[in-house]
């Protein structure tokens, strides 16, 4: 089963961040915008300079070519981006995405057909969970992903990727300024103060079974 | 046949038309009046001095003048690619890239066509030589000048959409398969337009001075063929060379876009024409 183990990451000025997240466990982040949630998210993915190691399961981050980590250890930004006409073109294989998964969120298998340029915001977020989860990733970077979304697109959401991350043993952090879903969803949460100081504010006490295991 | 050569009355009364330019301009306020004066300085300035080098360059044949003048030509066409790009790689590589990749179209193309195809002996005979390689080398600085800027602002452009492909698990190359393409193709679309319209709508350059240097219309318009495949020829591969080196350099080894390499977009003031 994955975990992942982040041992001493720096990045830019920031740093070093050692913290480990078991197979299955979501660790909630928050912290007031612009103390570098985002820049932790995409050192992880490995998009930005980096020094420390970091490692998922018996895979090394050094030790693979960096799309081979991105594909397992996936970030959701929290803006997605769309370039080709259509939404199927963006996946590998849009026939191999799962009803369930599309039903889950709301959508039929028409969906590959739209055109990207008439989604909405909302529309364009959830079936970039889509896309994310088509890659079948063994770790989950979610920045803020129900931001755009309505209430009832939030449980949806919500109880899609909580889903995903227990059937596979999944790592998630997820970020959220919203301390209720990081209450729902989450098992442990971060606090990210000023200057990216980063505090373990420890499990969540909502009476959330955490069984999941380590 | 010779040429009627040409008085320095006759080069004021041209001159007088660009002065005639240069006072409309300053009366609708275009601001083109500096500019004009300033190309019109430099051409006359640089070509009167090369007038002279190649004079020189034939009365002794000899492969040490001709190399040196090619590097210094070389030089020059590296300095201006990096003018005429909006974000240009900082530092060396920048000048690298463009001066590498002209060194390598240009020169061995030139090589290929005094060695091979024209077969002139010596194969150094500058009369060849310096105009060959002056046509190759202008024409492979506009494709890769406007290569690779058209490949570093789409780049910049449009980061968000090739992070975004990273995330996704695509490798650097993948990312950038469009822009790398749109980029090469903007590179050689100037000299694929002017085989297209050669003979119909423009008579290039150097057709038209060997007739009126008095060559047969014919032999002036299979040397200018020729040219214009060695043009395409150089241009291609020059231009794929630059872009693919300049890749390398906006990607680590991590398929990381690294744009800092870039330098702020500040086009630096619009340089003369060739």
């Amino acid at each position: 089963m994955p975990d992942l183990e982040i041992t001493n990451l720096c990045f830019l000025d920031r740093g070093p961040y050692s913290f480990h997240i078991a197979g299955g466990e979501c660790v909630g982040l928050r912290g007031a915008s612009g103390t570098g949630k985002s820049l932790l998210l995409r050192a992880i993915a490995d998009l930005d300079q980096r020094t420390g190691t970091m490692r998922l399961g018996e895979v090394q981050a050094d030790e693979v070519a960096a799309f081979l980590w991105r594909r397992m250890v996936a970030l959701l930004p929290a803006e997605s981006c769309w370039w080709l006409e259509s939404v199927g073109e963006h996946f590998a294989d849009f026939a191999a995405v799962q009803d369930d998964v599309l039903v889950g969120l709301g959508f039929d298998r028409s969906v590959g057909n739209w055109h990207v340029s008439r989604l909405s915001t909302g529309e364009k977020q959830r079936l970039a969970i889509i896309r994310l989860l088509a890659n079948q990733p063994h770790c989950l970077l979610l920045d803020e992903p129900t931001a755009s979304l309505d209430q009832c697109s939030v449980s949806r959401v919500e109880e899609l990727l909580t889903r995903y991350s227990q059937n596979n043993n999944v790592p998630m952090l997820w970020v959220s300024h919203d301390p209720v879903q990081l209450g729902r969803v989450c098992h442990r949460r971060f606090l990210m103060e000023n200057k990216g100081l980063l505090v373990d504010t420890g499990v969540v006490q909502d009476g959330r079974s955490t069984t999941y295991s380590h | 046949m010779d040429v009627q050569p040409l008085t320095p009355t006759d080069l004021a009364l041209a001159a007088s038309l660009l002065l005639l330019l240069g006072l409309l301009s300053w009366r609708l306020r275009l601001g083109l009046g500096r500019q004009i004066f300033i190309a019109a300085a430099r051409t006359t300035v640089q070509l009167l001095l090369i007038g002279h080098v190649l004079r020189l360059l034939f009365a002794h044949v000899h492969p040490g003048p001709l190399l040196l003048l090619a590097t210094i030509m070389l030089l020059v066409a590296g300095r201006e690619v990096i003018a005429r790009q909006q974000r240009a790689l900082r530092g060396i590589h920048g000048w690298l890239i463009g001066t590498g990749a002209m060194f390598i179209s240009s020169f061995t193309v030139t090589l290929l066509a005094l060695l091979v195809i024209i077969g002139q002996t010596p194969w150094y005979e500058p009369r060849y030589a310096i105009p060959l390689l002056g046509m190759l080398l202008g024409n492979t600085m506009t494709g890769v000048a406007l290569a690779m800027d058209r490949m570093t602002e789409t780049l910049w452009q449009q980061r968000h959409i090739i992070e975004q492909r990273l995330m996704l698990g695509q490798t650097a190359t993948q990312a950038v398969a469009e822009i790398r393409r749109q980029a090469i193709r903007s590179g050689m679309m100037p000299i694929l337009n002017a085989m297209a319209t050669a003979g119909v709508v423009s008579l290039p350059g150097m057709m038209t001075g060997q007739i009126l240097g008095g060559s047969s219309p014919l032999d002036a318009v299979q040397y200018q063929i020729l040219i214009m495949f060695l043009i395409c020829a150089g241009t291609g591969f020059g231009t794929m060379v630059a872009i693919r080196w300049l890749e390398q350099q906006l990607f680590d080894h991590r398929h990381r876009l690294r744009l800092e390499r870039l330098s702020s977009g500040t086009r630096k003031t619009l340089q003369a024409g060739p």
